[in-house]
């Protein structure tokens, strides 16, 4: 199986089918020539010319909502905000707009566009360039919330949120984009709304995304050593939850942690804990607990920053107490 | 320019159709058969009848809160509208929608939005899709004047210019975004003059002069589809009624009400074509009658809808 990098198993997906597809298209800033922030569109310009790589001004409501407009009459739109942060100038074409037309309309619209953006800590971009949001989009419903942890389901996810009728929302973490690894040639399709478990266990189950799979993963590997055998699911998509795999592990392993970069507070985690405590609260034997960032901006400084993002450390802390070692 | 008698009764018929289902949906509201909010385009017919009327099934439209006017003009079918403002099972959005969110994908109409300044980037997008696939098709965005100071304007009208895209941006400046006057709240006469930021045409028209309204849009549709860009139209007007039914509209003058009222642009245009022999009084009378009676049928066809069943509030959040 070739190797390649998370940013480059994108940048596949988006050629794969825009190949296939001439009506899916590219638009956001710098995403042409320039190949895009973190250089996930590059190359694709000279392949498929302005028509279909679109290079806007910095327009963050008008690259949503020419999408939202562009989907509603019958194209299909990948639409790049260069951070998640920007999402706020443009929320309303997306929240009001993509999320609600089909049900506002009595079902008679579809919007399948997607709307990719970079996400997380890590690289001193501070408060403004650093944020997780998930949850943000996760409380909208019509819409989905996707956001890969491995360059495979990057590829995967990708392709299948172009081919989905519904405006998705797909969150890359940007301490990933360098990330190598194992990704299947040609067409590979990773269903939406169907979780994975990344490492199999019985004595607690680890619910993590994105960057802080891997943390967990490494967690997981310090933990075995010790003798605690942690299973880690990654749902890789947050709306639609998989709450049937999350449930099945949780009814096996009875211990959750849920570790996330979204501050902790009113976090993708409160739901999954909230649905776990109403859906097996019998099977628990120990209480739930999350691992996530601090109720606080992003902060710049280095030390900071990394004070913010959840660390192995804490993630292996919070399952020994679970587990009540 | 294409205006035949044939056409000018088709508009004068119209107008007249918008003002009928209005002062009926006011009716309605008032003995309380409508829920929610309804905003109503009574004064401003001729804006959205002199724009569709030079506009096919594959063109697109957003509109409005104020959208009934625009749906009617578009082809929307006033039995399907009126049910939807009942909020019954058979109406255009099977009862999600309501007044703010009527829409008819297959009739190019991307939905009243709820949102102002929501629709012009959506107008863009769906220009974009006609210009993407080599059609001649184009999105008319219909704003009022409070939508024209909102940012999503602003950067609407730019990208459009920048990819020269088929849209025509609409304006209906009715002096007031609910109770603030245009004195207020910009600090130039004309929205027309914000065109030259974009480097397009910007046109002012008397937006109670149906014709005058036909003739500059005619322009504009002409130059989207020719590939030349977008434009934009000022239409001045002014709603008879409240913001929204209801309102007691403390902020104007009942002077300058008066004073619009006697511009409205229904007898204008009636006594034009009467003095012209377009029409004569007995085929005012009968297109009067053949609407109220269409009316009839729609508001019978209304009540008498089934409600939605409750079961059905997830239907329709997804596409499946």
């Amino acid at each position: 199986m070739p190797t390649m990098n998370f940013s480059m198993a994108i940048n596949e997906a988006l050629r794969l089918e825009m190949e296939r597809d001439p009506n899916v298209y590219i638009v956001g800033e710098d995403v042409g020539a320039f190949g895009g922030c973190f250089g996930v569109t590059s190359g694709l310009l000279a392949q498929f010319g302005e028509k279909r790589v679109r290079d806007t001004p910095i327009t963050e409501s008008a690259i949503v909502g020419t999408a939202v407009g562009a989907a509603a009459a019958g194209l299909r739109p990948v639409a790049e905000l260069m951070f998640v942060d920007f999402i706020g100038v443009a929320l309303d074409q997306l929240y009001n707009q993509a999320a609600k037309m089909k049900y506002m309309f009595g079902g008679k619209a579809k919007i399948p566009m997607v709307l990719r953006m970079s996400c997380g800590a890590g690289i001193g971009a501070a408060a403004q360039h650093s944020q997780c949001l998930e949850a943000w989009f996760m409380h909208v419903p019509g819409l989905k919330v996707v956001m890969p942890s491995t360059p495979a389901d990057a590829k995967g996810l990708l392709m299948a949120s172009i081919r989905d009728d519904n405006p998705v929302v797909f969150l890359e973490h940007k301490i990933l984009y360098g990330l190598e690894g194992e990704v299947p040639a040609g067409e590979y399709i990773v269903p939406l709304g169907k979780a994975d478990v990344k490492r199999i266990g019985t004595d607690a189950t680890i619910v993590a995304t994105a960057a802080m799979v891997h943390r967990s993963l490494e967690a997981a590997e310090k933990l075995a050593a010790e003798g605690i055998n942690v299973e880690v699911i990654d749902p890789r998509t947050l709306s639609p939850l998989d709450t049937a795999t999350l449930l099945e592990s949780v009814r096996k392993t009875h211990r959750l942690v849920i570790v996330h970069e979204e501050v902790k507070f009113a976090g993708s985690g409160a739901e999954i804990a909230a649905m776990v405590a109403e859906e097996a609260f019998d099977f628990l034997d120990a209480p739930i607990l999350r691992v996530a960032a601090p109720f606080t901006p992003v902060p710049f400084s280095l030390v900071l920053e990394q004070e913010y993002i959840p660390s192995v450390d804490k993630i292996m802390a919070a399952v020994k107490k679970v587990v009540g070692r | 320019m294409g205006l035949n008698n044939e056409k000018m009764i088709s508009m004068y018929t119209n107008m007249v159709k918008i003002r009928l289902f209005e002062e009926r949906v006011a009716e309605l509201f008032a003995a309380g058969k409508i829920p929610g909010f309804v905003h109503l385009y009574v004064g401003e017919e001729a804006v959205a009848t002199g724009v569709c009327a030079g506009l096919n099934d594959k063109d697109y439209i957003t509109s409005t809160h104020r959208g009934h006017g625009h749906l009617i003009s578009k082809g929307g079918d006033v039995k399907l509208m009126m049910a939807e403002l009942f909020g019954k099972k058979t109406g255009y959005c099977k009862g999600k929608g309501g007044s703010m969110h009527i829409a008819d994908m297959d009739l190019g109409i991307m939905g009243a939005n709820g949102i102002v300044g929501g629709g012009p980037p959506l107008a863009a997008g769906a220009a974009l899709a006609a210009q993407y696939r080599g059609t001649d098709n184009v999105a008319v965005c219909f704003f009022g004047d409070g939508a024209s100071n909102q940012g999503t304007t602003h950067e609407a009208m730019n990208l459009a210019s920048c990819w020269k895209l088929p849209v025509v941006f609409v304006n209906e400046n009715n002096l007031y975004g609910i109770s603030c006057c245009t004195s207020k709240s910009m600090c130039v006469a004309d929205i027309a003059d914000r065109a030259a930021a974009y480097d397009m045409p910007g046109v002012v028209v008397d937006g109670n002069d149906v014709i005058a309204v036909y003739e500059v849009a005619t322009e504009a549709l002409k130059r989207a589809r020719a590939g030349e860009g977008p434009s934009l139209i000022e239409c001045k007007t002014y709603r008879h009624r409240g913001h929204f039914e209801g309102d007691p509209c403390v902020y104007r003058p009942e002077e300058e009400v008066e004073e619009w009222k006697a511009k409205d642009p229904i007898p204008r245009f009636e006594k034009k074509l009467l003095e012209l022999k377009i029409l004569t009084p007995d085929t005012v009378k009968r297109i009067r009658e053949s609407i109220a009676k269409d009316l009839a049928a729609a508001v019978q066809f209304a009540e008498e809808s089934p409600l939605p069943d409750p079961k059905e509030i997830l239907d329709d959040v997804y596409s499946v």
